[in-house]
């Protein structure tokens, strides 16, 4: 191997030489880094910048130049409301049914995400028979593809689906689950919970594993009770973790598109619409292509992100300074 | 010596290179089936290759929802085949071919006369596209099921309340779970809208928000929230995402179902003897009209091929009587073609009951309000289609009543023209 690199090695010694003494020593670091910083550019900064420019134009062409620059005619249109709470008074009302569709449902699902995450990790840490087989129970349908999640869960939940053909069964009846917009809502939260939390509760586990164990044996020689033991020693000590799960499943939570949409479409009529299938309609699905709502929507919704990832960032730098 | 036979062989290579450059007309087109159109397209198009040598054609194969979704994109990129089976008529027509120079003009007017309107916006009013595959609207009944409910099949010109009465006391008598369901498309609806007055092209422009349109929607509405019509299909999705209720009839498990032309092979090859099933085109509606929607799909080349003119001499060999006859005989559709329909087409392998099919369609024909020909000859279509989807939906589940949603219609067209270039 040496042999192969030791001649290119001398090739390009000679030119890189030449340009360290042209550049200096301390510029000279850029030569190396302009690979990446081009892919960078290209692939993450320049679909930002064109991101911000369509979100100020109007039109169904593709193409920049045809479309005209309308400012931010397009945020105002999105924001305009007499009253934000109630999506019918808004010019947009289906932005912002979107919008408080999202909001709910990040607050459901995160919530329900790490708390059945965390119980899940901490029946899986204690010494329960099988342990190995039940922590590849749960984190199975983190490995499966959204599509066949959402596939199965209709077959499942459908007028004559699984579920259905049981209660009628049992005698109490079926029911049309995705039909009402209620019960829609519900299984959407439950199935996304269903499919993410084996990802968080692996991570929880981490941390549950990494706290010492001589604590738990100092409170247990000094009596202490299990429900003790929990808020006073697994709690506190798991916090950096819950924070980063609780970021990141926040993060994961305003995202979703994939699932939902295979599942329910978004329906019954808006109930189960997210921001991100709001975004894909108006760009993509829908007639006219409207690229530069769905671009001012998208920076909103990057707006929010950021302030998400800047949390998870400060916390992450929080527990490592200690 | 060793010079010479270098200085040959490089000129040979020079004059095939050429050749084949000048041999070399590809031809991608980019095609959708319902059934076994594109099969049948790559069949016939094998004896134009063989009349045309130079000429290939690439047939690729897509999904409808490409056709729909990607291929728009790709023709504003500059990056879509040279030939496409489109359905969205007039909207894609700034990136059609004008076939003009290439065709005999007389002949494709003679042959598809209004059905080339379709294809026209705004000021490019040449000859664009051949409509290969002509649908209407229209329901199909389970026989069956009205024989033994013991329930008259309503004559020819009942409205659309008889046919809603008779479905519900068929599907009392039998105990089936739907009476009725309409496909969950803003085309589907257009007919019987057009039947309760829907002018859809107003004095100032086209329009949604009519007495007539009105007048539908909230009788639609009734229908679901009575049970009369099945809430999976319109109540089970969001957007603007097309649904059918083809399933559930052909499980027996509907009484009623409008939809089209189309689904005719689909019912012969999966109802089967299960049950006799029948096509009794459009009821009447209280304006009088008893329409359905034509549409369909056709055939288009598109201005950014590097081979105009091999693009039309395949289009026009589609368009050719006897070509066009066994296509139409093939995949059995009904044919655009005036001369080919006026002298009736022998479906190729086709049931007595198919036969029948298609000729009960093929016969409400006539019956088509010319709003239904202007509406699916209109640019805009496509928009005014999901408007009518999203909305609508969202009033049948209750998060607008039919006035907002009435008045959200009005206001999404509006600011869809808007942003129509």
């Amino acid at each position: 191997m040496l042999t192969i690199i030791s001649p290119i090695m001398r090739i390009i010694e000679i030119p890189m030489l030449a340009l360290q003494r042209v550049l200096g020593i301390h510029r000279f670091a850029w030569v190396f880094l302009l690979p990446n910083l081009i892919l960078l550019c290209l692939f993450a900064f320049l679909p930002v910048i064109l991101n911000v420019a369509y979100s100020m134009t109007s039109g169904d062409n593709i193409l920049l130049e045809d479309r005209p620059y309308v400012g931010t005619d397009n945020f105002t249109r999105l924001t305009e409301c007499s009253n934000h709470f109630d999506p019918n008074s808004c010019s947009e009302d289906k932005f912002w049914r979107a919008i408080w569709n999202t909001l709910w449902f990040v607050t459901l699902q995160v919530g329900f995400m790490v708390g059945f995450s965390l119980l899940t990790a901490l029946i899986l840490n204690r010494e329960i028979r099988a342990r190995g087989f039940f922590r590849s129970v749960f984190f199975f349908p983190v490995l499966l593809s959204p599509v066949v999640i959402a596939l199965i869960w209709k077959w499942i939940l459908q007028r004559d689906g699984v579920l259905n053909a049981f209660l009628d069964w049992t005698g109490v009846g079926g029911f049309n689950w995705l039909v009402d917009a209620e019960w829609a809502f519900a299984w959407t939260v439950f199935l996304t919970v269903w499919a993410h939390m084996g990802f968080y509760t692996l991570i929880l586990l981490a941390g549950l594993q990494a706290i010492p164990r001589d604590v738990y044996e100092a409170a247990l020689m000094d009596r202490a009770r299990p429900w003790r033991i929990f808020w006073r020693i697994t709690l506190p000590l798991l916090a950096p973790t819950m924070l980063v799960v609780l970021v990141l499943a926040l993060i994961r939570s305003v995202q979703t598109f994939d699932e939902v949409f295979a599942f329910t479409g978004g329906g019954p009529g808006t109930a189960t619409t997210f921001i991100i299938q709001y975004i894909y309609e108006r760009g993509f699905a829908g007639a006219p292509r409207l690229f530069g709502m769905a671009s001012a929507a998208s920076l909103m919704v990057a707006g929010v992100l950021v302030v998400l990832t800047l949390v998870q960032l400060w916390v992450n730098r929080r527990n490592v300074d200690g | 010596m060793k010079q010479k036979i270098l200085s040959v062989t490089a000129m040979a290579a020079g004059f095939a290179a050429m050749a084949g450059i000048a041999s070399a007309q590809e031809v991608r087109f980019m095609c959708s089936s319902d059934g076994n159109e594109c099969e049948v397209y790559e069949d016939v198009l094998r004896r134009f290759e063989a009349d045309n040598p130079g000429i290939t054609v690439a047939i690729d194969v897509v999904p409808y929802q490409a056709i729909l979704e990607n291929l728009p994109v790709q023709l504003a990129a500059g990056t879509g085949p040279d030939i496409a089976k489109v359905t969205d008529l007039g909207g894609l027509n700034k990136y059609y071919l004008d076939l003009t120079p290439y065709i005999d003009t007389a002949y494709w007017d003679e042959s598809f006369g209004a059905t080339l309107d379709w294809y026209r916006a705004g000021d490019r009013q040449g000859y664009y596209g051949m409509h290969s595959q002509l649908t209407i609207t229209g329901a199909f009944i389970n026989a069956t099921l009205f024989e033994q409910a013991g329930v008259d099949v309503p004559a020819k010109g009942a409205s659309w309340d008889d046919w809603a009465a008779a479905s519900r006391a068929v599907a009392e008598a039998t105990d089936t779970p739907f009476p009725m369901a309409i496909d969950r498309s803003g085309h589907r609806v257009a007919g019987p809208a057009i039947s309760y007055g829907a002018a859809l092209n107003g004095p100032d422009g086209p329009t949604l928000s009519d007495a007539g349109f009105t007048a539908f929607v909230q009788q639609f509405v009734d229908w679901h929230n009575d049970g009369t019509i099945a809430r999976d299909v319109w109540a089970g999705q969001g957007g603007a995402t097309y649904q059918d209720a083809a399933q559930e009839f052909i499980n027996g498990e509907l009484v009623f179902y409008y939809s089209g032309s189309w689904q005719v092979n689909r019912m012969v090859e999966q109802v089967g003897d299960l049950f006799d099933w029948r096509v009794v085109g459009s009821p009447c509606g209280p304006a009088g009209a008893c329409s359905g929607m034509p549409g369909g799909a056709g055939i288009v080349g598109f201005e950014q091929t590097a081979h105009p003119e091999a693009v039309a001499a395949v289009i026009d060999f589609l368009a050719q009587k006897d070509i066009y006859a066994e296509v139409a005989a093939r995949t059995s559709n009904l044919p655009a073609h005036l001369g080919i329909a006026e002298a009736g087409v022998e479906y190729e392998g086709a049931s007595t009951g198919a036969q029948a099919a298609l000729n009960a369609f093929a016969g409400d024909l006539p019956n088509v309000a010319p709003a239904a020909f202007w509406y699916q000859g209109y640019a805009g279509n496509r928009a005014m289609f999901g408007i009518t989807v999203e909305r609508v939906s969202q009033a049948i589940v209750g998060e607008l009543t039919v006035e907002e949603a009435i008045a959200r219609m009005a206001d999404d067209l509006a600011a869809a023209m808007a942003e129509t270039s």
